[in-house]
């Protein structure tokens, strides 16, 4: 299997990474030879096999739901590229 | 006193418990240093003046219980770090100021650490040569325009070339224990879940983990055990019991099982390479140690399944790098456009190499045979140490394939790049503790490290290993300091 210009452009499109053509034929190289390499895993047989999906064998603990940070909105506000009174602005969405 | 650079953090422990140095002495000397050392680019922000004023204040009002009284520490670029910009070695967190400390840090300063800077590494910890930083490459204090390995590199080189006496690094697949290999430090990469993943920025959170890279093993020992604590604010953060593991560091190995993995001799490693992990096994059985000759069958099949793992688990953390609550915006003509910019200039060429291949291996129709694929093969390799635990007690193998590679060299080719991780990898996968201590130089005079990998929550046996056989390599670095004029 190789991954070609089109599919490039489709996982850009899921990412939200624009990618002009000539960044997508460079991503399509690199993904091409990267798979090649992952490709090893189809020698083995795994049907059986448990899937592991965290080493840490235990069970999630539950807490209260309780707010810890209290007047804080303020910094986090600085942080953002750009905010109006006490909300964080977006180009406009809806026309 | 401008030696104070040279020595370790248990002696420098000791010396200002004892009054012969201080908090400010210390700190002063560490800047100094750092203030000479600007080329080798190891920090990304400095907080010098702020460090001097509490060194100042830890001496008015000294605490000599504390672990690390009046220290001066810098820590790598991933730690949020409350009130000082944290940027993960991104242009997309380029002006990011935490509004919270990382439990890790925490530990730290309430010990009595105190805090020089922010060291530079690979973005979002994604590389092994620390060239994938947006604020350019670390120079390798071993020698010039070398790297100095990744993603922990910049915390590698501020322990070779004394700039801080102690920091700390993050390791996903490697980050940790090659860099300490490339620069001839000791660097440990705990077991999954023994330090608190909490405000440190996510790059694989299933392999994420927190670990001290030192000047010597007795050094990482203290460290490990300050920064190893449960936290309710990592889910994944596991109670057990910690020890005390300088206190109970010891270099008797007599009468333990070290196993030698026969999959770790690949094609085409470098003789040295394969004398040095002979060597390593001479050491051992010096040390009084049995050998056990260890089979991990799935051992080549680590690295393509933690290209899957890591990836797809990146893919996932970074989207919330979309412009709006912090970091660095684009303009866009509309708010997808916004967000397809933002990311698309914010994020450097590996960082959008990952986030495509993770988003690939999840994305409908694939799933089954990527993700789901490489989590059965991750459990062959969890199921091989298993099997192998019940033979031995640890196991040594080489830590690195080669010594540090020259600035450029292999920044073309992805997958080249990736095989540097081939020996570290599969101990993420496992979720297992593994040391990497330097034990020798090569022809060049580059360093050369030796990985030793514990069973789950067994740090303690690893590091009594490790400092045995400190004892035996009496391992000394090569540098000249040619980048002080």
């Amino acid at each position: 299997m190789t991954i070609d210009l089109k599919t490039i452009k489709h996982i850009s499109k899921l990412s939200r990474i624009s990618v002009d053509d000539e960044k997508a034929k460079k991503l399509a190289g690199d993904l091409n030879s990267i798979f090649e390499f992952i490709k090893k895993l189809n020698e083995l047989k795994t049907d059986n096999v448990e899937p592991l999906t965290s080493v840490a064998e235990t069970t999630l603990k539950l807490r209260p739901d309780e707010v810890k940070s209290k007047n804080i909105r303020e910094q986090i506000l600085k942080n953002s590229p750009e905010e109006n009174e006490d909300f964080f602005v977006v180009p406009r969405v809806i026309e | 006193m401008s030696e104070v650079t040279t020595l370790s953090l248990t002696d420098l422990v000791q010396n200002i418990k004892e009054k012969k140095l201080s908090s400010h002495e210390v700190t002063k000397g560490f800047i100094d240093r750092s203030e000479k050392s600007k080329i080798l680019n190891t920090y990304i922000t400095e907080d010098f003046s702020s460090a001097l004023e509490k060194a100042k204040s830890f001496d008015n009002k000294p605490n000599f219980d504390l672990k690390l009284p009046g220290i001066p520490i810098a820590v790598k670029d991933l730690f949020c770090t409350n009130g000082v910009k944290t940027t993960a070695g991104s242009k997309i967190l380029n002006n990011f100021i935490p509004t919270y400390e990382s439990t890790v840090t925490k530990n730290i300063w309430n010990e009595g650490g105190i805090l020089l800077g922010k060291l530079n590494c690979d973005e979002f910890a994604m590389g092994s040569s620390n060239e994938t930083s947006f604020f350019g490459n670390v120079q390798n204090p071993i020698d010039k325009n070398l790297v100095p390995g990744g993603s922990s590199g910049g915390s590698a080189a501020a322990i070779a070339g004394n700039l801080t006496p102690i920091t700390i690094g993050t390791d996903t697949g490697g980050s940790i224990r090659q860099p300490a290999s490339f620069t001839g430090t000791v660097g440990l990469k705990p077991t999954y879940g023994s330090c608190s993943r909490y405000g440190i920025v996510a790059f694989a959170s299933s392999l994420d983990q927190a670990g001290p890279i030192s000047k010597n093993v007795k050094d990482c020992a203290l460290l490990q055990e300050i920064i190893s604590t449960y936290d309710a604010k990592d889910s994944t953060s596991i109670e057990f019991k910690r020890k005390s593991y300088s206190k109970e560091l010891t270099n008797n190995i007599k009468g333990k099982k070290i196993g030698i993995p026969k999959e770790y001799r690949v094609d085409g490693m470098p003789k040295e390479i394969e004398e040095l992990w002979t060597k390593g096994i001479e050491y051992v059985k010096n040390c009084g140690a049995q050998i056990v000759d260890i089979s991990l069958p799935h051992t080549n099949y680590a690295l393509p399944a933690y290209y899957i793992v890591a990836p797809a688990e990146a893919s996932s953390n970074l989207a919330r790098y979309d412009g709006v609550k912090y970091g660095f915006r684009s303009k866009g003509e509309n708010l997808i456009d916004m967000y397809e910019k933002t990311r698309s200039e914010g994020f450097g060429s590996e960082v959008q190499r990952r986030i495509m291949i993770g988003t690939y291996v999840l994305s409908s129709g694939y799933y089954d045979a990527y993700y789901l694929k490489a989590q059965k093969v991750r459990k062959l390799i969890k199921n091989d140490f298993d099997d192998a635990y019940k033979k031995v007690d640890a196991i040594l193998t080489p830590s690195t394939p080669s010594s540090a590679f020259k600035i450029g060299e292999k920044t073309n080719d992805p997958v080249s790049m990736y095989l540097n991780d081939i020996f570290t990898v599969p101990v993420n996968l496992a979720g297992l503790p593994a040391i990497s201590i330097p034990a020798g130089l090569d022809a060049k005079g580059y360093p050369l490290g030796l990985q030793i990998i514990g069973k789950a929550f067994d740090e303690q046996n690893i590091l009594n290993i490790a400092y045995a056989m400190e004892e035996k390599i009496a391992f000394k670095n090569k540098i000249t300091d040619w980048w002080i004029k």
